[in-house]
Parts: C-alpha cells; structure tokens; sequence
C-alpha cells in the first residue's frame, strides 16, 4: 500500500515536472537564443548546442536610446506606485479605522471601476492629453498608470489595515500623536509587509503593462515593452536582439515573481483570497 | 465643490496636525483622507468615461472636422449594425470562453498534481509560473516569431519531423493561436489560486473519506469540487475583467488578422479610434465593451454572493 502511493506519487512527480518544462521552455527558448548570432538564431535544425557569443546584448546596448526606454520604464512603474501608495495609504487608512459614512459604497465603487475595460476611457484621455501636449510624455503615462493601479492599491491596504489592531493606534493616540503621526509612525511600520506587496504588485503592473504604453507614447516615453513591440515588424531578422532586450526586460520580474508568488496572484485576487 | 476639495487637499497635513486624536476627532478627517484617491480616480476615470458617453451620441471624426454636432443613436446602430463588429464581438466571447474554459479546467488539474508531494515540487511549481510575470508583449512576439513561425519556428520544425506540412498558425488559426498564448500566460493563475483553494479543503474530511473507501474520483467530485467551487467563480470573476480586455498579445502577433479574425473589442476600438479617427463610432463600441463586460462580471459576481449568502461555509 506505501509503496504504491510511493509510485503513484513519483508518477505525479513526472508528470508535475514535465508540465512544467513544456511551460517554462518558450522563455527559456529566448534566454538562449539572446547569446547566438542572428544567423544562429532562426537556424533549421535549432541550434542547441551552440557556443554562446554576446553579439546581440553588445548590439543592444550599442543603441543610445535602449538607456533611455529602460530608465521610462523604471520611473513609469515606480514613480506609478509611489503615486499610488501616497493617495492610496491615507485613503485605505480612512477605509479601515474611521469608518466614513458610505464606506462600502466607496469601497465597491473603487473596484467597480476595475471591471470597466481600459478602453472605455482611451480616447478620451488620449484626446486630452493631446492638447495638453502629454502624449509621449513619461510623466502623462505615469499619471494613467497609477489611475490603473490605484484601486487595487487601495483594496489591499485596506485589507491590511484591517488586520492590524486599532488599540495600537489608539494609544499613539492617546499619547498625542496627530493623524499623520499616527500612520507614519505607528501604522506603516506595522502594516510594512503589506504595503511591501501592494507596491511591488503595483509595479509589476505597471512595468508588463502593454496596451497604455503602447498607444500614449511612441519615442520620447516608449517603455521596454513598447520598444520590443516594434521587433513584430521585421520577420525573422533579429530574432537574437529581440531576445537579448526582452530577456533583460523579463528577468527582474521573473526573479520577484519566483520571491513572491503566492502574494502577487493573491494581490491580483484584490485581497479575496485568503491563505 | 471641487475648489474647496483641492484647497483642503493642499492643507491637507495642517488640516491633520490640527486635528489630533486628543481632542475630539473633527467629523470631516476620514472624508479628506479619502478625498485626494476619490479626486484622482473622477479626474482619469469618470470624466473621461463621461466623455466617452458624450462622443458616443456625437458626429465626430477627427479626419473630417467640420462636420460635428449630436448624432442621436445613429454610432450605435451602425456599430451594431456592423458585421465587423458584431465579428469582433463573437471572438471577444470566443477568446474570453475558451480561456476561461481551459485555464479552470486544466488549472484544477495542475492544481492537484502540484498539490501533490513529489520530490522538488515546489521548484517544478516554480518554473511552471515563469510565464505569468513576463510581459504580455514579449510573451506574444516570442510566440509570433521563435515559435509560431510558419518557416523558422520550433512548431514549423517540430511538425516537419513528424511528417506534416508545416503550418502557419497565426494565419490559419489566428484565434486558437491567441488563445493558446493567453492560456499559458494565465494557467500559471489560476493554478496558484487553486493551489491556495486546495489547501484549505480539511485533511481530516479526506481522511475519512478514505476509511469510508472512496475512490479517488469519488473524492474529487463529492469533496474536492464542492470545496472549491467558490473559487472557480472567484477565478472565471477575475480572468473575466483581465481577458475581455486583451490587447498586447493581439497587437504584436495577429494584429487583429487576417482580416478581422482575430479582432477582439478593445482591438476594434483600437482600429476604429486610431486608424479611421472615428471618434463617434469608437466611443460607442467603447461604452457597448464596458456594458458587456459589466454585465458577465455583475452576472458572476451576484451568482457569488447568492452563494456565499446561502450556500453555506
């Protein structure tokens, strides 16, 4: 009977590993194809065994404006979340301790306005940002990027929040701290973790993101992503280049989400699901 | 109204130390903590989706600007009206169904040969998320190009070895294409959710179920399932809102074609906006996308909470 189960499971096993390789291969497929040569890169058979150059990191960074889109991606998704958190911490902070009147119709309201698809206020925003000159602008991004991360924010603050006991912040309180004393002092420390979560969550967001990037900006405030989006257009020619600037564009990421598993899906679940 | 709101807002931390816990709290502190979050969200959500309702009953077409003023209904009767619309309709529900469909399904699967113990199970869990946290965008040229290739793809190669032409799927299968794409970005999903489901289902209920001598299958479906049945509405609620506005993966592999095959909504929008400049008419299929996406969320939403209301646990 043990030693049945001891198969059973080791067949499970197998099988758990071989799912994963089948899922995990295409993103290590582009790891190494980033260190062959172009030439190498849509080779008929595959190259898999091959010796590795850096030709194609080399030329990547030979391009002055690579730096550029690297450091738009950097502010866009965290000056994002810093917007995000700022707005977001006292509000979740009024949610969770000072019970406004409406707090559950504000608390709905904020999420319903996730279940309105991007769309629905592209153009708009893009016709304003028109004339106010922010298309192609980093800092125009970064404002809609954390009007798309904000509710989620809020919600998984809130949901921390609630778990931290008002006794604690009633006795700063007490001892004379104003509102602002009070959540820097006592409340961010304890509730530090959660924070943590709701911005790298945040983050990730924003810097995967494809569809604002894509349609508010073009050089000047191209991202990672829009700048690999324009290797669609030659087939088959740079497949090596394309791989070195998507891997670096990945790997951070990938490395975070290997961390912290679990807390970004259950981010992304607003706080529903529990462990 | 707004004026003061803002004028508050700037003072606001005066407004603050002002206000201390000692004295008796002023009645409007929750309301201005709130207030800055609730302002930004009007200012790049309400208004602009005010102005989408406002667009979608106006003549307005950024190629031809002198003629404007109101249009009734007329933008939504030609949309839908029209069989590239009603096209893109069709493979939004398509697209949105079958990934939904196939990363419940296969997500509980995955979910259970994971929640199995296996030596280095967490590494295989590990590496099986991989494509989750990378970027919708890199994830479909990636496809597009090292794999999906009808002469240089690893899928052209695999499909030669075993003696079948080669074949060009992001032409042939625009759709199935994508929806293969999304699936492996989003399994990885709804498997951690499951994962997280099936740990909570009570080991002593297993445990009994066992001595009683069900069978595995009987297992599944008389304890498993019911435990988790909450958090398939809980996933089908939430792919819902992400898959219904999918859009880099089409943009960088199909770009919506061959003809319009695989034109979901927000790519229709897309085209219509920025590619014929009809403002009037993208507006109207912009604010057709958020009803519908409303309605199968409220629809999966309000089954959810009838659940948790009389369902029990």
């Amino acid at each position: 009977m043990r030693g049945k189960k001891r198969l059973v499971n080791f067949i499970i096993g197998i099988v758990g590993f071989v799912i994963a390789i089948i899922f995990f291969f295409p993103i290590f497929w582009m790891f190494l194809t980033s260190f062959k040569t172009e030439v190498g890169a849509f080779s008929i058979p595959p190259e898999i065994f091959f010796k590795p150059v850096l030709t194609a990191y080399e030329a990547v960074f030979s391009r002055g404006d690579v730096l550029r889109y690297f450091i738009n991606t950097i502010i866009s998704s965290f000056g994002s979340t810093l917007i995000a958190l700022i707005i977001g911490i006292p509000a979740a902070y009024s949610l969770a301790f000072l019970r406004p009147k409406g707090r559950n119709f504000t608390l709905v309201w904020i999420i319903s306005t996730k279940m309105m698809p991007a769309v629905g206020v592209l153009i708009p925003i893009y016709i304003i940002y028109n004339q106010l000159g922010l298309i192609d602008n980093i800092w125009g991004l970064t404002a809609v990027y954390a009007m798309m991360n904000l509710p989620i924010v809020i919600w998984l603050l809130f949901d921390t929040f609630s778990n931290v006991p008002f006794e604690i912040l009633e006795a700063a309180k007490i001892d004379g701290a104003n509102t602002y004393k009070v959540i820097t002092d006592v409340l961010l420390p304890i509730a530090k973790n959660g924070i943590w979560s709701a911005g790298l969550l945040s983050a990730i967001l924003a810097w995967n993101e494809g569809f604002w990037s894509v349609n508010l900006t073009n050089v000047n405030a191209a991202t990672l992503g829009v700048f690999i989006s324009s290797f669609k257009a030659g087939e088959g020619l740079y497949w090596a280049k394309m791989s070195a600037i998507s891997t670096l564009a990945v790997i951070p990421v990938i490395i975070i989400g290997w961390i912290v598993q679990t807390q970004i899906v259950r981010g992304l679940t607003f706080g529903a699901l529990k462990e | 109204m707004s004026n003061a709101g803002v004028e508050s807002n700037l003072t606001a931390e005066q407004i603050l130390s002002k206000n201390s816990f000692q004295k008796r709290p002023l009645k409007s502190t929750p309301y201005l903590l709130l207030l800055p979050a609730i302002i930004y969200l009007f200012i790049w959500m309400i208004i602009p989706l005010s102005m989408t309702i406002y667009y979608s009953f106006q003549k307005y077409n950024i190629l031809l600007p002198y003629i404007h003023g109101f249009n009734g209904v007329t933008n939504y009767y030609q949309v839908l009206t029209s069989a590239d619309f009603q096209a893109s309709v069709i493979n939004t529900l398509v697209l949105v169904g079958s990934s939904l469909l196939i990363t419940i399904v296969f997500g509980i699967l995955i979910a259970l040969i994971y929640n199995t113990n296996f030596w280095g199970k967490n590494f295989a869990r590990t590496l099986f998320i991989t494509p989750f946290f990378t970027m919708p965008i890199v994830n479909g040229l990636l496809w597009r190009n090292m794999i999906l290739n009808p002469t240089y793809g690893l899928s052209a190669w695999f499909e030669k070895m075993i003696g079948i032409t080669p074949i060009s799927w992001l032409s042939s299968f625009p759709l199935l294409s994508i929806i293969i794409i999304v699936s492996w970005e989003w399994l990885p999903f709804s498997v951690l959710i499951f994962l997280t489901a099936l740990q909570s289902v009570p080991e002593t209920v297993i445990e009994a179920a066992k001595i009683d001598g069900a069978t595995k299958i009987k297992e599944f479906f008389y304890i498993i399932l019911p435990n988790i049945f909450q958090t398939i509405y809980v996933v089908i609620m939430l792919e819902t809102m992400f898959f219904i506005s999918i859009f880099a993966e089409i943009f960088v592999t199909t770009s919506g074609g061959p003809g319009l095959a695989s034109t979901n909504l927000p790519y229709y929008i897309y085209l219509q906006g920025f590619f014929a400049w009809n403002v009037g008419k993208a507006s109207a299929a912009a604010i057709i996308t958020v009803i519908l996406a409303n309605i199968i969320v409220l629809f999966f939403a309000n089954f959810l909470s009838k659940k948790l209301r009389f369902g029990g646990d």
